[in-house]
């Protein structure tokens, strides 16, 4: 089964979220950039399939040389090798359609990427990209396994679970629950080391078209103090909840 | 031309998020000078949606179309965007829509902006305002196609009325088995509770509880309130409680109207998730806790002194707010 898992590569979540240029770009000034979580999720349960069913796995990102460390983390957590699209992420459906053509071309089986990137949270390539190669989709999901040409998937309703079966090729927009928390591998020396040898192809885009743009960014407005409560004087909080909020 | 909402329904019946996204599809008809048309699946009563100024329904009748299928739902929006020639569609932005808007985005060859939370800036060029950095932003996203597929936030517009004169539609879209090629075998869904996606409340515990066993006070809290419960990561990594009620960055997200946490210090990780919750209270006895930076109302105690007291109090309240 050949394998490739998509890596966003977006600011750690503690990072200060500013912008430049009038609000117009994200200011990277200083800020981390890590592995999507919910890819990393994807990555380790691919890990799985690689050291359980002797699958193998690429990992791939759209995005310009400055992503090459957190592919090369990738790699150093166990991936085979790593394809990065020289161009810059700009929405979600030309990122779909850089990654469709990979995915043609390297007659990839399984796609694995998050359900959302923690930076835009468009929540749309995965399901975008499954529709371009008419492949399966199964979003939001949080169990995987596959047999053959047979994958069974465990998906997140809202309130509950739904157990789907799909036949490859198939894509997957996972979570937290593909793996567990404690799942998770910090790459280790060993792993470092051997990641600087392996392959990271860089592929030039095929297509550059966009069908949505961010033109502006606005921070929320500063959040008022809170409004502290004696906890002796619990009607005070029901009133405040009830007049003042209209909560309850 | 009209604008379409899919507005989605369980065993038939509509949600508080189907008149929202109905409301919203108004407005923005309004402001394009045209009309509303919902499509709906295996609907009982359709005629509420016309309270919401929906002048159109296509209700699609298909047993083969009793659970919800991503592939063959979003198919049938797109025939019926087609039959309308219809330029913006609207859905929410619960786990299925999420799941069908972007097989419905290619379908239209659409521009799709999800976590939109305002009506449109502008028609001409089309934008939206959406959120993004998991609540620690906004983005305003420009649509150049000539279709848009817009994702309303929950409890971002809330309900206008708006009466209008509904005709309602039998429509059978053509569907081909590759629209039924992921197969639900299974769903695993109680019903006697509330969701954390529709709930109006939610009440959530932290570490601070000290153990499963002590969840009886958060749960009697939410019984009481008719909310929903939640817990941070750890509660739920240390397996006190199912992961189905983490909330958080990569948990469930909240946009519930109020969101009780106890015991929740407010680690980053769980802020970015219940960000978007519009009033926010926490019960923590260690002042420090960040998440007083981010609450509307809090109580420094000790939760287990205050959460039994404040029970007793909302049980009264509720009585004489009955």
């Amino acid at each position: 089964m050949k394998i490739l898992v998509c890596i966003s590569h977006v600011p750690d979540t503690t990072s200060k979220i500013n912008f430049t240029e009038g609000d117009t770009k994200f200011d990277t000034n200083g800020v981390q950039f890590v592995i999507n979580p919910n890819d990393e999720f994807g990555l380790t349960r691919a890990m799985w399939f690689k050291e359980k069913q002797g699958a193998s796995v690429d990992v791939i990102n759209v995005g310009g040389a400055e992503t090459e460390p957190t592919l090369r983390k990738a790699l150093a957590i166990g991936a085979d090798s790593a394809i990065r699209v020289n161009t810059p992420a700009t929405d979600g459906y030309q990122v779909a359609k850089e990654l469709a053509k990979v995915v043609k071309d390297g007659a990839y089986d399984l796609v694995i990427a998050g359900r959302e990137s923690i930076d835009y949270n468009g929540g749309m390539v995965p399901g975008m990209l499954a529709q371009l190669i008419e492949a399966n989709f199964v979003n939001n999901c949080i169990s995987l396994e596959v047999e053959g040409e047979k994958a069974k998937a465990i998906r997140e309703i809202d309130g509950g679970k739904e157990s789907l079966t799909a036949s490859l090729p198939l894509v997957i927009g996972g979570q937290k629950g593909l793996v567990e928390e404690s799942d998770l591998r910090i790459p280790n020396m060993r792993g470092i080391m051997q990641a600087r040898k392996k392959p990271l192809n860089v592929v030039e885009p095929a297509e550059t078209s966009v069908k949505t743009e961010a033109v502006k960014f606005e921070k929320p407005a500063p959040k008022g103090d809170v409004k502290l409560v004696d906890p002796e004087n619990l009607d005070e909080l029901i009133d405040l909840l009830h007049n003042e909020a209209k909560a309850i | 031309m009209s604008v379409l909402v899919y507005i989605e329904s369980e065993e038939g019946k509509f949600k508080k998020a189907s008149y929202e996204v109905a409301s919203y599809a108004k407005a923005v008809a309004e402001k394009m000078g045209t009309s509303v048309t919902a499509i709906t699946f295996n609907a009982g009563d359709v005629a509420e949606l016309g309270n919401y100024g929906v002048d159109k329904i296509l209700n699609v009748n298909n047993d083969k179309l009793k659970n919800f299928n991503a592939e063959a739902y979003s198919d049938a929006v797109k025939q019926a965007a087609e039959k309308e020639g219809t330029k913006v569609v609207i859905l929410s932005q619960s786990a299925n829509s999420k799941y069908l808007a972007p097989l419905l985005a290619v379908q239209l060859e659409a521009g799709y902006a999800s976590n939109v939370v305002a009506l449109p800036e502008s028609t001409d060029p089309f934008t939206v305002k959406r959120t993004a950095f998991t609540n620690k932003a906004f983005n305003f996203t420009k649509i150049s196609t000539d279709v848009k597929v817009i994702g309303l936030s929950k409890n971002a517009y809330g309900l206008k009325e708006a009466q209008a004169d509904t005709a309602v539609e039998e429509f059978s879209p053509n569907l081909s088995d590759k629209d039924f090629s992921v197969n639900v075998e299974s769903v695993d869904k109680a019903t006697d509770k509330v969701t954390i996606a529709d709930a109006e409340i939610v009440v959530s515990g932290g570490r601070g509880l000290k153990g499963p066993e002590n969840w009886g006070m958060i749960e009697e809290m939410a019984d009481i309130l008719g909310a929903a419960t939640a817990c941070s990561k750890p509660v739920s990594d240390m397996g006190w409680r199912p992961h189905s009620e983490h909330v958080g960055q990569t948990g469930k997200p909240v946009a519930s109207n109020l969101y009780i946490a106890i015991g929740i210090s407010g680690a980053i990780q769980h802020l970015a998730g219940i960000n978007a919750a519009k009033t926010k209270v926490v019960i923590n006895n260690d002042p420090e806790a960040p998440f007083f930076k981010a609450a509307d109302y809090g109580i420094v105690g000790d939760a287990f002194e205050v959460v039994p007291k404040l029970n007793e109090k909302l049980k009264e309240f509720k009585e004489k707010n009955a």
